[in-house]
């Protein structure tokens, strides 16, 4: 059985979005500054697709930017506000220790230019504190800029809450909600947001797309200099049919979100209760305030790696915040942002659904883990080290 | 980063796995911090390795590379798996990416604790360069 699990990285382009892209890729291939008809046809296609995310956000068209992905909306939204508070002697920003790289080594590179960085604890359950946030925020303070859900544990942060805090305050407030839009109801009226960062291939639309969403009255400083396009602020001939392919795959995932949490949500507690009888797991992150296809359970003994090529081999693919994984010194920043020691970091798998996964595939997944688990300890000589030492308690 | 048809054969159906209750010689180097501990077991007859048993925990490297260095040495004179360096075990898996070199390392160390093991329990002089102090492993990481 072939079973894809790691819909967190990457999910499968809908049907809907291939079809509403194949024109653009055809026939209408004119460039949308153009004046001609099939320079207009491709320009009402982007001006379409604008009105669609905006729509999905409650936003102004006006305030639709599109990007090449949630990367470039982060580095964008942060290095931007950053550079515009600069000029107002504002240089603090702060976030949360466990966001992901695109804001972290933006945030990093800051630093280095003389701004100063708070980074909020995340505490075992992986929930950032208001509280925290109230408490952090200074005269000096530029921006607040914390992940929607989480990445890797899926945690769904309080984010209008946090907005609420941030516009008392009078600090501009940036989300990134790479692993939320799409899977979550997002308004950034309602949930007090400024800038917002989305992604097109997590929720089902073409990858190399993005967009950024900039309240009216934030004068981002322009991103590429050229051009008229994304009104003169992103210069460059519009990819049509992206930007077509990521509107209709959000309005296709917002037209079903419902229901398809609700079958997600089922098939994800059940994962989590199944891998769970697995002796010496944990589930890492929050139960309940978590992404509906997001499961992340570090076993002890075994390292992740090795765990998710195993699994490859039975067909299921999956991911792990081992360090052989993240292809550097120490494991996942996230999982010991929530205080896994090291070595059951290494042993982290992270699993996460779509709405077309099955049960029937996640019983397959919970009926393979545990004999490669069990594989994986009886040549562990750390699993033999855990077992002595719970034997001598 | 992708691992070599060799690797993965290793990986996927590892030799000489498991533990000898009555060894000659046991070493084990790497810790749980960096994700990778090898444990290797030697039986030694008339200076011949005759049997090699491993037990690691780690990455599919880490289980490549313990499978193909007691691959290496099983049946050779101790004096010969003392030679056995990491850049041969990564030559006969056909190679291994940069960041994943460090574990062709962890192999040579841990055959070489398993012979000092030995030599040690067996009152055999030797040579102490020929065991260099544990080097943490970190130092043999690459970055990306």
């Amino acid at each position: 059985m072939q079973v894809y699990a790691d819909n967190a990285a990457t999910t499968k382009l809908s049907k809907t979005a291939l079809d509403a892209m194949m024109p653009y890729l055809t026939d209408i291939y004119g460039n949308a500054s153009s004046l001609y008809r099939i320079g207009q046809e491709a320009h009402h296609g982007v001006q379409a697709a604008r009105e669609k995310i905006a729509k999905a956000l409650n936003a102004q068209t006006s305030e639709i930017y599109f990007t090449s992905g949630g990367s470039e909306a982060d580095n964008w939204a942060i290095k931007g506000v950053a550079e515009l508070m600069a000029k107002k002697g504002k240089k603090h920003i702060i976030t949360s220790s466990f966001e992901h790289h695109a804001v972290l080594h933006t945030v990093k590179r800051l630093e280095e230019q003389g701004f100063e960085i708070t980074y909020l604890p995340v505490y075992e359950n992986g929930i950032v504190h208001v509280q925290d946030v109230r408490d952090a925020i200074r005269e000096d303070t530029a921006l607040v800029t914390i992940m929607y859900a989480n990445n890797e544990i899926g945690t769904i942060q309080p984010i209008p809450e946090i907005g609420a805090v941030c516009h008392e305050k009078g600090v501009l407030f940036h989300t990134d909600a790479v692993q939320a839009a799409g899977h979550v109801p997002l308004d950034v009226k309602a949930q007090n947001i400024d800038l917002l960062s989305m992604s097109a291939h997590k929720f089902h639309g073409p990858k190399g797309i993005g967009a950024l969403y900039c309240k009216q009255g934030v004068r981002l400083p322009n991103l590429i200099e050229g051009g008229a396009q994304e009104r003169g602020r992103r210069a460059g001939t519009e990819s049509v049919y992206a930007m077509v392919g990521m509107a209709a795959a959000l309005e296709e995932s917002c037209a079903h979100m419902e229901e398809n949490a609700a079958k997600m949500r089922k098939l994800r507690d059940r994962l989590i209760d199944g891998l769970l009888k697995i002796e010496a797991s944990h589930l890492n992150g929050d139960r309940q305030n978590r992404l509906p296809g997001n499961v992340n359970v570090s076993f002890e003994g075994v390292e992740g790696e090795s765990l998710l090529l195993y699994l490859d081999m039975k067909g299921v693919s999956a991911s792990s915040g081992s360090a052989c994984t993240s292809g550097s010194l120490d494991p996942s920043h996230v999982l010991l942002a929530i205080g896994l020691p090291h070595e059951i970091a290494h042993g982290s798998l992270r699993l996460s659904l779509c709405e077309s996964n099955t049960e029937e595939e996640v019983d397959y997944i919970i009926a393979c883990v545990p004999e490669i688990i069990e594989r994986l300890r009886s040549m562990s000589p750390l699993w033999e080290r855990i077992q002595k030492e719970r034997g001598n308690q | 980063m992708e691992y070599s048809e060799k690797v993965m054969e290793h990986f996927a159906r590892p030799h000489n796995v498991g533990k000898i209750e009555d060894a000659d010689g046991v070493g084990e180097v790497g810790n749980a911090k960096c994700g990778d501990i090898m444990k290797m077991y030697i039986k030694v007859d008339d200076g011949i390795i005759t049997d090699v048993k491993f037990n690691t925990y780690g990455c599919a490297s880490a289980i490549a590379t313990s499978s193909m260095a007691t691959d290496m040495i099983k049946g050779k004179p101790v004096s010969e798996a003392l030679k056995l360096t990491n850049q041969a075990v990564v030559e006969a898996l056909d190679g291994l990416p940069a960041v994943k070199i460090h574990c062709s390392v962890l192999a040579e160390e841990a055959i070489k604790a398993a012979v000092k093991d030995y030599y040690d329990k067996n009152g055999i002089e030797y040579d102490p360069a020929l065991f260099k102090e544990d080097s943490c492993h970190y130092e043999h990481h690459h970055a990306q």
